[in-house]
């Protein structure tokens, strides 16, 4: 039985790791299907984690908090449109730039407005911050291992964001597949010249991809800092952003892949969390440094071997312009 | 009862259209009218104006100055979808569709009838449905773009364009890619259009077509209409007297090929491209000094690879080339070797592999003998000499204007492929591999560089052409190789080739051995 605890305590972990993972992952579909290579998903979270906390502190709202997160991330993506759609500037640059101002830029602020080192100041009053949803009947049914452990630790305790991570995919599908909106983003991914000649706006399609990716980063910024932790430090996205894109690439710009990828990514995340300091049969303590790079050591050799021929979205990283 | 007669106005008028584009005045008050119900050419060589005149009539550029009048009303357009609104359909020479869609996806797209798709595909079921029966287009909706030959592509960007309500089709250099079979039936279909009140505006610059097909025909040059005439009261003679200014060779004038020795010998070549897709597939065939000798196809056949693989582009992954006395493929000879051993190479793609084009033209003149002795002084270029080498050239070519030190962006397409040709012929290579070579070109050139070839052939050495213009190959080659699917389907006799062979053997159909 204590495996079985284990195993799904681990899930439970998986899946509070994946979900920032996943909203960016969802954020970066949008604007890559639309032809813009989104490496400004690290910065755009980062910069809504530091928004998302000092609103949060400031007026003790979770709620405002989010919002600022989503604010601040919408409006760094407009930025990145306007550098990358309007003024046809190079993606990968633009989104540099982008990830290192907010880099410098978080801790600064948060040094001159909170003086305490480039953190906000512990979120820890109620309503401050997004807190566990403890469903109906959890603390009974975790008596019963199966099913009711499950219940308990997987449906049951996380907080409002993971689910609203989980509704989104399904919601991302039927966007993209099933509405006029998907089709359109679709194909000015694919071939702008043909959504330019059927009569829309190829730059008009960019930028609202450029919003949803935004808000969606935001809520993941916002995650970070006011539902899975209690407040801002420097970094702390450390790498979540990239790592995102890369389960997008490895989802193949689909929704259900790049959660299975996030899930994944996730997984192994939260194992090298488990595996610190425990003695494996044979291989006795694996070394702390040796198990944190678990996550990107799997990430270079999925890309590398078992992706096999992701395509890209065909127009992704051209800026367009009629006179080709 | 009053018989009331009524004169249809013409479905489009263009009254005095200019544009400029920075220096270049690309249309001066251009007008002429379309009637309704016809086929209408629009004839011009490249950089007459006829692609701006498009463009303007579609919305994708704004005229400076002018009107357009549709169906004898006065429209303006200032987009895309105006000119949609207007009922003008435009089916452009690269097609528009996204390909890894549905034909019906890419049909839809912009007219998705509802924020939701699901009710769409079934209302573009239908009306599509319709189309197919009512024009004999016969497409299968849901089947991916990307799959499909070309001219079924074609058909779905003409169905695009009736789905959107279009009247007046816009067709843009619409047999460039297409068999001469599969142009017969795009005409056939054409007329079946005609027949059904809607009226075609075909812009292109091959004579044949617009004898084939149209019932008016508009010549352009040099930004203006230069003659509008009845079809059947001209001439392809006239027509390209009218498009160039001066009478015109319309057959390149050559003696009889004396083929001689044996200089290239390929064998069993086969060539992956960059996605490891096998395309050039156990190839084999020889080269004679006196002989030109051209490869058919349609464009995307394998014949790019080909060329790539013999310039020593491409490293083929099995068979050999033997030229001197060596195999190329097994001694892994790079192109400059390959040049110094006396086969040089003049690329299909112009811009991207013939020059730098933010080169100066005597800058691009030494590319690939750069370290020719007369070239350099030591470690430093001499220039003196590399400009006198380019003044020469370009007097001896004829090209304008003679600027040595002017950026090779700044010449006409002509005269940048007689820059490339003069490097590459002036050495007088034992074989000369020549890529479509007057594409971009206009007829003057043309005509120029096809003397150049046919006096390299005169001197006993060996020209590969490989073009997708049917009539150039038919023109310039003493003997015709067709390539489809990656192989060589067919080998022909100029006595024997006809087009109607060649275009079945480029649509795969092979010969019947007896």
């Amino acid at each position: 039985m204590e495996t079985y605890t284990l195993m799904v305590l681990l899930l439970a972990a998986t899946i509070r790791v994946a979900t920032p993972l996943l909203l960016a992952a969802l954020a970066g579909m949008f604007s890559e299907r639309a032809g813009v290579i989104d490496l400004g998903l690290e910065g755009k979270m980062l910069g809504a984690a530091f928004a998302a906390a000092t609103v949060a502190t400031v007026t003790g709202s979770a709620w405002l908090g989010l919002g600022a997160g989503m604010v601040t991330a919408i409006a760094l993506s407009l930025l990145l449109g306007f550098a990358c759609v309007t003024y046809r500037g190079n993606q990968v640059v633009a989104a540099m730039a982008v990830n290192i101002m907010v880099s410098g830029l978080g801790p600064t602020l948060a040094l001159a407005w909170f003086n305490l080192g480039g953190q906000t100041p512990q979120l820890d009053a109620a309503g401050q911050r997004f807190t566990a949803v403890v469903w109906p009947w959890s603390q009974s049914a975790r008596e019963t291992p199966f099913p009711g452990l499950l219940y308990a630790e997987l449906l049951s305790g996380h907080n409002l964001v993971v689910y609203l991570a989980a509704a989104l995919v399904p919601a991302a599908a039927w966007l993209l597949y099933r509405t006029r909106f998907g089709l359109r983003l679709r194909a000015v991914g694919e071939n702008p010249q043909a959504v330019d000649t059927a009569g829309i706006s190829v730059t008009g399609l960019r930028y609202q991809a450029m919003i949803i990716s935004g808000a969606l980063c935001g809520v993941a910024g916002s995650y970070l800092s006011i539902a899975a932790s209690s407040g801002f430090v420097r970094d702390m996205t450390a790498g979540k952003g990239y790592l995102a894109l890369a389960a997008l690439i490895f989802g193949k710009w689909r929704p259900y892949p790049t959660l299975a990828a996030c899930l994944l990514f996730a997984f192994t995340d939260a194992l090298a969390v488990r595996l610190q300091g425990v003695a494996l049969p044979l291989v006795g303590v694996i070394p702390v440094q040796f198990i944190l790079a678990l996550p990107y050591v799997l990430t270079v050799l999925l890309l590398a071997g078992f992706v096999g021929r992701a395509v890209a979205p065909r127009a992704i990283g051209v800026p367009y312009s009629k006179e080709k | 009862m009053v018989e009331k007669i009524t004169v249809l106005p013409p479905a489009l008028e263009l009254r005095s259209i200019s544009k400029r584009f920075g220096a270049v005045q690309a249309n001066r008050a251009v007008s002429f009218q379309v009637a309704a119900g016809s086929v209408h050419g629009l004839i011009g060589e490249n950089g007459a104006g006829k692609s701006t005149v498009m463009n303007i009539v579609y919305g994708f550029h704004r005229a400076d100055d002018g009107e357009i009048l549709v169906n004898g009303r006065p429209v303006k357009i200032s987009s895309t979808q105006d000119a949609i609104a207007a009922g003008i359909g435009m089916v452009h020479q690269h097609f528009m569709l996204v390909e890894n869609f549905t034909v019906i996806e890419n049909v839809m797209l912009g007219v998705e009838g509802g924020p939701l798709l699901a009710e769409g595909i079934a209302k573009a079921r239908e009306a599509l449905a319709k189309l197919g029966k009512d024009y004999g287009l016969d497409v299968p909706l849901d089947a991916i773009v990307g799959s499909l030959p070309v001219g079924l592509q074609q058909r779905v960007e003409i169905m695009k364009a009736l789905h959107r309500g279009a009247q007046i089709l816009i067709l843009d250099e619409p047999t460039a890619v297409l068999t001469p079979q599969e142009a017969d039936q795009l005409f056939r279909l054409l007329g079946r259009l005609r027949e059904q009140g809607k009226t075609v505006l075909l812009v292109t610059h091959k004579l044949r077509e617009i004898m084939a097909i149209t019932d008016r025909v508009t010549v352009m040059r040099q930004g203006s209409v230069v003659a509008e005439v009845e079809t059947k009261d001209t001439s392809p003679r006239e027509l390209a007297e009218k498009m160039v200014g001066r009478s015109v060779l319309l057959q390149v004038q050559k003696g009889p090929a004396r083929p001689g020795a044996e200089l290239l010998t390929v064998s069993n070549l086969e060539v992956r491209d960059a996605q490891g897709v096998m395309r050039v597939k156990r190839v084999g065939f020889k080269l004679h000094g006196g002989e030109i000798v051209g490869i058919a196809g349609v464009a995307g056949n394998g014949q790019s690879e080909l060329l790539e693989a013999l310039a020593g582009m491409r490293a083929p992954v099995g068979g050999e080339i033997r030229f001197g006395g060596r195999d190329l493929v097994a001694e892994k000879i790079d192109p400059r070797g390959r040049r110094e051993l006396g086969l040089a190479h003049v690329p299909e793609d112009r811009l991207r592999v013939g020059v730098v084009t933010s080169f100066s033209a005597q800058e691009n003149l030494i590319l690939g003998y750069q370290d020719h002795e007369n070239f350099n002084r030591g470690l430093l270029m001499n220039n003196q000499a590399i400009l006198e080498d380019c003044a020469r050239k370009m007097a001896a070519y004829d090209v304008r204007p003679p600027q040595p030190g002017l950026r090779i962006a700044a010449f006409s397409g002509g005269n940048q492929q007689k820059l490339v040709v003069a490097r590459e012929v002036d050495r007088a290579p034992t074989v000369l591999l020549v890529g479509q070579p007057t594409r971009g070109v206009d007829i003057g050139a043309i005509e120029f560089i096809h003397q150049r070839l046919i006096g390299l052939r005169d001197a006993g050495k060996a020209v590969l052409v490989v073009s997708v213009e049917l009539d150039e190959i038919l023109g310039l080659a003493d003997r015709i190789l067709v390539m489809a699917g990656g192989e060589i389907v067919g080998e022909l006799s100029r006595a024997e080739a006809t087009e109607e062979k060649i275009g079945l053997l480029m649509a795969g159909v092979r010969e019947e051995k007896t």
